[in-house]
């Protein structure tokens, strides 16, 4: 059987940070204690010209700079996203002209709330494993919404990882040995049609929502592995905020120790659908050959993709360059007051 | 200013991968596309080449009264940039405050919006440009990518 794997991948993060007691202060809340509560000490937000699909660009773009393989073999380009500048018009057809790989190719939006960039590296896979393409480009990419003063504006984040699926063994920095996904009707969060900012259903985000469909995916794919917690080098869940992640590592039996190094959120707030990827990114940044990886995405409306990936000896030859590395690149960076962040996201609404 | 929908299409190519031109007879590129080698005339043999995504800062200035379309990015730098392959072009700078900015600063193509006239309207794309330190790049040049080949089959 044809293993899909990784070729190469690319983080893109915008330059702007807020700091979330700045947030907190407009609104009269502690900061501080927000921040501690959440976990997340600023967060990314793109500039006004920015959105997902210069995200998703700027993503690919790294993705094959890194694995130097042509942009135009690419026969598939999905991305993912809850925050596509058109609700009618795919951001993947943009995406594909920029890096130059149309016009022979299939390409599509996907929307499944945060694991929607997840569900486009699993299309990947099915059609390299059918033999129907050699290459394909999954990319999760969101300039995240939050409403003002809701919880969700202290965490909503910005950024966009890309990853080149390759059929071929040889060009894999990594293996996906294995995916699986959980998913239920679970109406935690939403953002109907025609709404700017989503709604969400508070406390009930978390134990049948994000603990749920994150501890079942990852007990059910260990499961049908014959694998446990000690086997895999790194665990990368879904990280809407700096606490969610670490606990449910422990509610699977994994360590600080094998969570912590995935943990982008703290620093750039929650990037939805490209969550989960960044921090996959950031442990491709320090991996070793056959080392092991477990990463459950979660998607609100809910469900979770699984992946058991192994770390391949082309990962040595293939780094991407260390400013490059997501705890180097995100030191780019400047930080701004809540007047300006509300000017660049659109929130006032004379503009 | 109006970005009318032919126009952002028709120029995709140039603003989404820099693609000029380079003329065989006289060995000069080109951007924007030129049809016609304006140093060879009927003799010059013209066709499409992508540019190089990065090159250096040959002047700038700081842009206070913007043209429609740009007012909530002001101030803003925008530059004369040279290309690795001596080509000038006009281009915003991002992601940088004027201080940082230097005649001879390295930069590198982004991908931006550059036209949003209304909420109902088509997105315009296209380039600007980032210092490269500040692009956290560790590429100092780039070589002009190939043009890619639409009509060869991928099979």
């Amino acid at each position: 059987m044809v293993h899909a794997g990784i070729a190469g991948y690319g983080v893109y993060v915008p330059y702007m940070r807020i700091k979330i007691p700045e947030i907190a202060k407009v609104w009269g809340k502690d900061g501080d204690k927000a921040a501690r509560g959440l976990g997340v000490y600023e967060k990314a937000l793109g500039a006004i010209d920015e959105d997902s699909a210069t995200f998703a660009v700027e993503a690919g773009r790294r993705a094959f700079e890194h694995c130097k393989l042509d942009p135009a073999r690419v026969e598939a380009v999905y991305v993912g996203s809850e925050s596509k500048p058109y609700a009618v018009k795919p951001t993947a057809s943009i995406v594909a002209e920029a890096l130059g790989s149309t016009p022979h190719l299939t390409a599509a939006d996907f929307e499944f709330a945060c694991k929607a960039g997840t569900a486009g590296i699993q299309a990947c896979m099915g059609l390299c494993i059918a033999q129907m393409i050699d290459l394909g480009l999954a990319i999760g990419s969101d300039a995240a919404q939050g409403r003002p003063n809701d919880a969700l504006e202290m965490t909503a984040g910005a950024g966009a990882a890309a990853y080149v699926i390759s059929a071929k063994k040889e060009e894999q920095i990594a293996t996906i040995e294995k995916t699986y996904s959980y998913t239920t009707d679970t109406p935690d969060f939403w953002r109907r049609s025609h709404a700017e900012f989503p709604m969400h259903a508070g406390r009930f985000t978390a134990e049948p929502a994000y603990f749920k469909h994150v501890a079942e995916c990852a007990r059910e794919i260990m499961k049908r592995t014959g694998t446990k917690p000690e086997d895999f080098d790194y665990f990368v869940p879904h990280q809407p905020n700096g606490k969610f992640p670490v606990r449910v590592a422990k509610l699977l039996g994994f360590t600080e120790a094998q969570v912590k190094p995935a943990l982008v959120t703290p620093f750039i707030g929650n990037t939805y659908s490209a969550a989960a990827m960044i921090g996959l990114s950031a442990i491709l940044d320090i991996a070793k050959p056959g080392q092991r990886i477990l990463v459950t995405s979660y998607g609100s409306g809910a469900g979770s993709d699984g992946f058991i990936i192994t770390v391949n000896d082309l990962i040595d030859q293939k780094r991407p360059a260390k400013a490059r590395h997501f705890f180097e690149l995100i030191n780019n960076k400047t930080y701004v007051d809540y007047a300006t962040y509300a000017k660049h996201r659109r929130k006032i609404k004379s503009m | 200013m109006k970005h009318p929908l032919p126009l952002i299409w028709r120029m995709i190519p140039e603003k989404y991968y820099l693609m000029g031109s380079h003329c065989a007879t006289c060995k000069n590129d080109f951007f924007p596309f030129r049809q016609i080698c304006p140093n060879c005339r009927r003799l010059g043999k013209v066709s499409e080449k992508r540019m190089p995504t990065t090159g250096t800062v040959y002047s700038f200035t700081e842009v206070s009264a913007p043209p429609s379309g740009f007012e909530f990015e002001v101030p803003y730098p925008l530059a004369i940039i040279e290309l690795d392959n001596k080509v000038k072009i006009l281009a915003q700078i991002i992601d940088a405050p004027m201080e940082k900015i230097r005649i001879g600063s390295r930069v590198q193509m982004r991908f931006r919006r550059v036209g949003d006239d209304d909420e109902e309207s088509a997105i315009s794309y296209g380039y600007k440009f980032a210092l490269i330190e500040d692009a956290a790049s560790s590429a100092k040049t780039d070589k002009p990518a190939k043009t890619p080949k639409p009509t060869v089959s991928k099979g």
